[in-house]
């Protein structure tokens, strides 16, 4: 089975990532942005899909700092 | 990707970068024409990137012998002898057209390749260096270069461990459409473990280490690095290849572990042109044959041709020659660290590189034939106009507080700590001189031994200045660099140089290269500093025109007691000052001249036996502690010079300095090489030959009279936030 | 004074490590893979991008076999040190609180930095005074400290001093301990900073102070 995690920073932290991004993109002509958070993803094909959330709380992200969805 | 499918192998020749003369000869050395791959490897081999055609034979000039040399040009990288039995290998190489069109990957795999090229002939890479050039900041494209190549230098050399110790970089009109990027390395061995890359041993394993190989960079070689830039550069950018210096490093520490238990016959670094260079340049050296199956090659992806594998340039790939007997050990070896190791063919009695797929014969040369390319005499015609337009004016005031503030904050001199804070220069433990510490880097061989032997190092060029007069600037960059070395107190032991021009066949372009290769030529020979290897990048040019020229020269210099070494700041109130050296200041070619907008004027001839006396002088007074600081007067000028050692130090000073022309020439005027600010006890400075003493360091300013007249008297904060700023605001 | 180095792939201030510990003791590495700890006295996790910095900064060197050694170790109040990289895996291992994030410039810094001893009562801080002032290097893209609860204050060892603070750790700090005080992480480099010939000598006494034995059994 495919299976797509995307990580986020936990909100609350300073993603200085996302606020780079949010002030190049109106210098580029692109108005109206807010709110940019910058993640990662990770894509897997896995035969125990119930076994993703440990799969992500263990290794794939850290908890501390890190929000995870599995899609 | 697919090779232009066209009606027949000549037009497709021309289509890969070749010439129809090009293809006419590969005709008729094979007897036949050649087929598709075997076109593909020619266009690579025969590229100028690859094959110097319009270089080698004026690069023969070159002085290459010295009782220090270990390993000379021909090698992956030079060699000199340091004693206790060890080298120290280096080399600079250029990866100005990648950079060009992805900066950081482009910067990044320039360091990759350098530093392979280094640990290819068995060295541990101690050092990076680097030499950048670019177009004005008032360009947002330059500034997003700059940024990019910085960064991805940085990402490389930190993450791989070996310190970034130094460098340069200039920014110029003329680098606008094509910048620079010249990276080098230093590394340290043992001498008897240093080996060469020469094949040999019929029935030995060709073994290919490292990474999977990928569509990376193919046609770079041929299609970026031997045309000039045009319009169509977005579309080349799938050809860049992507480092990973995670990957490097376990090749690295693989490779030097492989050596250390002697289980490789030869070893060579994958780059240009990958393993069709690989493989033909170790045969070829060998004077043996290769049979390479590329169906046994690691792919990263699918579906790749026979001729794609053999052009590809992903990074972190080594060749190396294994006896049969030893491969078992050399693929523990491998185990250990990670690094994928594959039989892929062996060495045989032919003179022939033939490639197979799977057994099939898809390739079969001479080796001699691939490697010979033609060479061309070139065709050199000095210029009846001037080649590029004065630089704009930024400076109008007449003042010369005003100029040196300017002087200060323009982006060629101000601080380059916001460069080389994004470097690591203390990884390994051995950096003694930091940048901006002293005007080389200084590292110490053994750092477990406490204070020793140790080596300087620097990287100089400046392309206005050989643009100005190529010969007379091109042996000025010699001077500079050995200079930079003399004031921490090194003796120049070797020299690699880059060049980097535009179009060669060009007659004014042609007449640069070979005035500033004879300008090269004159000072190694002059300073007694052999050339021990280096690399050519031509075709840096746009329909605007050539870039300036730029002979890049990197030199490796040793001194007894790395304690020792000279700094360049200014380091206790009450030292005096002296100006060491026969300095004959002229304004033409200098970064006054570059802000006041005015043409480029010819500059004069350097004095080498001046120069060599100042030298011997300076670096003598710092190996025996007659002085705390010493510090060379290049671009700026002294009034420059002064400002940088006070600053350095947060101590003013207070000059007098004797007329040398007028008042703005006494101030601002340059002669690279040439001169030297040394401080410390009056005594002790008045007993160095040559030696003048001009003032006194102290105050909270910089206060300069010219013949008594006093024409500068600046803050030391003012001059401070001036030089702080000119970089910093560069980085967004 | 036996140290143990770990080495993992991709560890760069591993030897320059083994060289600082070599000048208060012996010094071994520790190889990523052996489990052995080889019965040395102090751990020291180095700095350096082991396994690249993939998936994220010492979230990778964490699991390797060694680690688990170095966990039963910790917890048998053995002196574990994490330098840099070294820090960033004790906190994804869970020996330290908190975690360490991109600098807020997003760039790599590296720079001479004073810090602050704030509690000398550590296994590697029992050689200095409170308030001792050290020079030490930093060089990290992702040294910023950030702890999403409350701080024990015993457990904050090192702050940059005023000014100095490179990465926009909260609070300035730049090493933390665990309850115990026998494991410290910090951002700077202290094995940079044991010989005058390339810099400060300030961080031998980090070194130093493993030999010293604390003055109340922990």
């Amino acid at each position: 089975m495919k299976a797509l995690v995307l990580i986020r920073p936990k909100a609350g932290i300073l993603d200085p990532q996302g606020q780079a991004v949010e002030r190049a993109l109106p210098a580029l002509g692109f108005e109206g942005v807010r709110d940019v958070r910058v993640g990662r993803l990770v894509e897997l094909e896995v035969d125990e899909p119930d076994r993703l959330p440990e799969m992500c709380e263990t290794l794939l992200t850290n908890p501390l700092i890190e929000d995870y969805e599995i899609r | 990707m697919s090779l232009p499918s066209l009606p027949d192998q000549a037009a497709r020749a021309v289509e890969l970068g070749l010439t129809a003369g090009e293809y006419a000869r590969i005709f008729e050395r094979l007897g036949r024409e050649p087929n598709d791959v075997e076109l593909a490897m020619f266009s690579l081999m025969w590229s100028e990137h690859c094959g110097y055609k319009h270089s080698r034979k004026l690069l023969r000039a070159l002085p290459t012998e010295g009782s220090r040399v270990v390993l000379g040009p021909g090698e992956n990288a030079g060699a000199v002898d340091v004693g206790g039995g060890r080298a120290v290998a280096f080399k600079v190489e250029s990866h100005n057209h990648p950079s060009a069109v992805e900066p950081f990957q482009g910067a990044a795999t320039g360091v990759g390749g350098i530093l392979r090229d280094v640990f290819a002939v068995g060295a541990r890479p101690i050092a990076v260096l680097d030499s950048l050039r670019f177009g004005e900041p008032t360009s947002e494209r330059s500034r997003y270069l700059f940024d990019g190549a910085v960064a991805g230098i940085g990402h490389y050399g930190n993450s791989i461990g070996v310190p970034t110790v130094g460098g340069e970089v200039y920014f110029e009109a003329p680098y606008e459409a094509n910048c620079l990027i010249n990276a080098m390395c230093v590394g340290l061995a043992t001498q008897e473990r240093l080996i060469r890359s020469a094949a040999a041993g019929p029935g030995n394993v060709l073994v290919l280490l490292g990474a999977s190989t990928g569509r990376d960079g193919i046609g770079g070689a041929s299609v970026l690095a031997s045309a000039e830039l045009g319009e169509a550069d977005q579309a080349k950018r799938p050809s860049v290849q992507i480092g990973d210096p995670f990957a490097e490093s376990e090749l690295l520490e693989c490779c030097l572990d492989l050596l250390e238990r002697d289980l490789l016959v030869a070893l060579q670094d994958l780059g240009a042109a990958g393993l069709t260079s690989g493989a033909s340049e170790m045969a070829e050296k060998g004077g043996v044959g290769v049979d390479l199956d590329v169906a046994r090659v690691p792919l990263r992806e699918p579906g790749m041709a026979p001729w794609e594998i053999m052009i590809s340039e992903s990074q972190e790939r080594m060749l190396g020659v294994v006896a049969p007997d030893q491969l078992d050990a050399v693929l523990a070896v491998c185990e250990r660290w990670q690094v994928r190791a594959t039989a892929i063919g062996g060495v045989t009695d032919s003179d022939r590189l033939r490639v197979l797929d799977d057994g099939a014969v898809v390739a079969d040369l001479p080796v001699p034939t691939l490697v010979d390319c033609p060479l061309y005499d070139l065709e050199p015609a000095a210029p009846t106009a001037p080649l590029y337009p004065a630089p704009a004016r930024t400076l109008d005031d007449d003042d010369p507080g005003a100029a040196l503030v300017a002087l200060l904050g323009s982006p060629n001199l101000a601080s380059r700590c916001p460069v080389f804070e994004q470097y690591d220069p203390i990884v390994q433990s051995r950096t003694v001189r930091r940048p901006a510490q002293a005007d080389a880097a200084v590292l110490v061989l053994d750092p477990a031994a406490g204070d020793g032997p140790a080596i300087a190092v620097a990287i100089d060029g400046n392309g206005r200045r050989v643009a100005c007069a190529p010969r007379e600037g091109a042996a000025e960059a010699v001077y500079e660099c050995a200079a930079n070395l003399a004031a921490t107190g090194a003796e120049p032991l070797g020299l690699t140089n880059c060049l980097n021009f535009g179009n060669p066949e060009k007659p004014h372009v042609a007449w640069q290269l070979e005035q500033a290769v004879g300008g090269l030529a004159d000072a190694c020979r002059a300073l007694g500093v052999p050339v021990v290897g280096g690399n050519v990048s031509l075709y840096n040019e746009s329909p605007d025109g050539p870039i300036y020229p730029s002979p890049i020269v990197g030199m490796v210099g040793e001194l007894a007691q790395a304690s020792r070494a000279g700094r360049l700041d200014f380091h206790r109130a009450g030292d005096a000052i002296a100006l060491v050296g026969a300095f004959r200041p002229s304004l033409a070619g200098s970064e006054l001249a570059k802000l006041r907008g005015a043409p480029l004027a010819p500059i004069p001839a350097p004095d080498p036996a001046a120069i060599r006396a100042a030298h011997a002088a300076v670096r003598d007074a710092v190996r025996h502690g007659r002085v705390r600081g010493a510090h060379d007067v290049a671009e700026g000028g002294l009034a420059v010079a002064l400002a940088e050692s006070a600053l350095a130090g947060g101590l003013g000073a207070d000059v007098d300095l004797p007329a040398l022309g007028d008042r703005d020439t006494t101030l601002f005027g340059e002669a690279l090489g040439a001169a030297f600010l040394v401080s410390g006890d009056e005594a002790e400075l008045a007993q160095i030959p040559g030696a003048m003493v001009i003032g006194r360091v102290g105050g909270e300013g910089l206060r300069i009279a010219v013949g008594g007249d006093l024409v500068v008297d600046r803050g030391l904060e003012e001059l401070g936030a001036a030089h702080g700023d000119g970089v910093a605001r560069l980085f967004s | 004074m036996r140290f143990g180095v770990v080495r993992f792939p991709g560890s760069c201030d591993e030897r320059d490590a083994l060289l600082a510990a070599d000048r208060v003791g012996e010094a071994d590495f520790l190889w990523h893979a052996d489990p052995d700890l080889h019965g040395v006295d102090a751990v020291i996790v180095p700095g350096g991008f082991s396994y690249g910095d993939y998936l994220r900064v010492g979230a990778i060197a964490r699991f390797a076999p060694v680690m688990a050694s170095v966990l039963a170790f910790a917890r048998d109040g053995g002196p574990v040190l994490g330098i840099c990289n070294g820090f960033q895996v004790l906190c994804e291992a869970g020996l330290l609180p908190g975690a360490l994030l991109p600098n807020t410039s997003l760039r790599f810094v590296c720079r001479q930095v004073e810090v602050e001893v704030v509690n000398p009562d550590t296994a590697f801080t029992r050689a200095c005074a409170r308030g001792d002032r050290l020079s030490i290097p930093v060089k990290h893209t992702t040294g910023r400290f950030y702890s999403p609860g409350p701080l024990d204050e015993r457990q904050v060892v090192l702050r940059y001093a005023p000014g100095q603070n490179p990465n926009g750790s909260q609070d300035d700090i730049a090493g933390v301990s665990n309850a115990a005080g026998n494991v410290l992480g910090l951002m700077p480099h202290p094995e940079h900073a044991v010989d005058p010939l390339t810099g400060s000598a300030d961080g031998l006494k980090l070194f130093e102070s493993v030999a010293i034995e604390p003055a109340v059994p922990a």
